[in-house]
């Protein structure tokens, strides 16, 4: 199988999900943000980092990148796709996730680990888990206070779309949303990075379980 | 060419009832410096451009300048 990793000039974590994806037995392609084409990929992730400076919104320059069209294409065709940290607010900008990441609600950039429950394991990138399951899964960001409008909220829960919730709020997001997916599900945006908890010299392995994920939703034999 | 240009000045600011904590901490801010009686404070931010087509404007906040589900933005030709 082979997962593309895009790189936005400013992203800092496509190495990290490039060796993530490599962990888990899968083929890394470096998908360039300047590049119309996603060389064949099977799956997408749009890492986190600092795409084009954050300048004017995150994600909001990233979006309109080359390598967006055909992954607009590609995401709303079923492809398998998620967006980490940045990712998560680049696929928010692009409204291919409904919604906004706010600025934290303290006003500080939070980097720590935080316990993460699975509440839905039917999308791509959670399926390698039990419902309920607790991740414990670094968060590292500026704006992770996720956003919508009240009837975007409650059809989130209603058509169980959050995909991973907070059980310590980090940043103020509403009903503590730390991940979500379209209605079709092939599309997971989570501010959370389960690529930098992808090996026990890390400190731990558990991450990998969210990118496993898109291997057993291939039929791929897991490694 | 420079003088068919206009300069535009857009204002975006966060939505009316969107969580605006830049705002609330420079409310907190002014009166440990000895301003009293300040009600609110909203942060938004001012962008000026020279564009030589001005109906082009209002696309151009509502696809890029702004994002229309967290802020709202007005817009004027300044020159």
């Amino acid at each position: 199988m082979k997962i593309g990793v895009v790189i936005f000039p400013g992203a800092n974590c496509d190495a990290d999900a490039l060796y993530a994806v490599e962990r888990i037995g899968a083929e890394p392609v470096e998908l360039w943000h300047a590049e119309p084409d996603l060389k064949g990929v099977d799956a997408v992730i749009l890492p986190g980092g600092f795409s084009y400076g954050d300048y004017l919104r995150p994600g909001a320059i990233a979006r309109f990148s080359k390598v967006m069209r055909p992954l607009e294409e590609f995401a709303r065709g079923g492809g398998p796709t998620l967006g980490v940290c940045n990712g998560f607010q680049v696929l928010t900008e692009a409204r291919l996730l409904p919604g906004a990441l706010l600025q934290n609600m303290s006003l500080r950039f939070v980097c720590r680990t935080v316990p993460v429950r699975v509440e839905h394991p039917d999308t791509p990138w959670s399926g390698a888990c039990v419902p309920g399951e607790i991740l414990h899964l670094p968060v590292a960001h500026n704006e992770g206070n996720y956003f919508a409008a009240e009837e975007t909220i409650a059809q989130l829960e209603d058509e169980g779309r959050v995909i991973f919730r907070y059980l310590e709020n980090p940043n103020g997001s509403r009903n503590d949303i730390a991940g979500i997916c379209n209605a079709e599900r092939n599309v997971v945006g989570m501010m959370p990075h389960p690529e930098r908890v992808s090996d026990p010299l890390l400190g731990s392995e558990e991450g990998l379980k969210v990118l496993r994920s898109v291997l057993e939703f291939a039929g791929a034999k897991v490694h | 060419m420079s003088e068919t240009l206009r300069r535009v000045r857009v204002l975006v600011r966060p939505k009316e009832g969107i969580l605006d904590p830049q705002g609330e901490a420079v409310r907190r801010a002014l009166p440990a410096l000895g301003f009293g009686g300040v009600g609110s404070v909203h942060v938004g931010r001012l962008i000026e451009l020279e564009v030589e087509d001005e109906s082009q404007v209002e696309d151009m906040c509502r696809r890029l300048l702004a994002n229309p589900t967290i802020e709202e933005y007005e817009w004027e030709v300044i020159g």
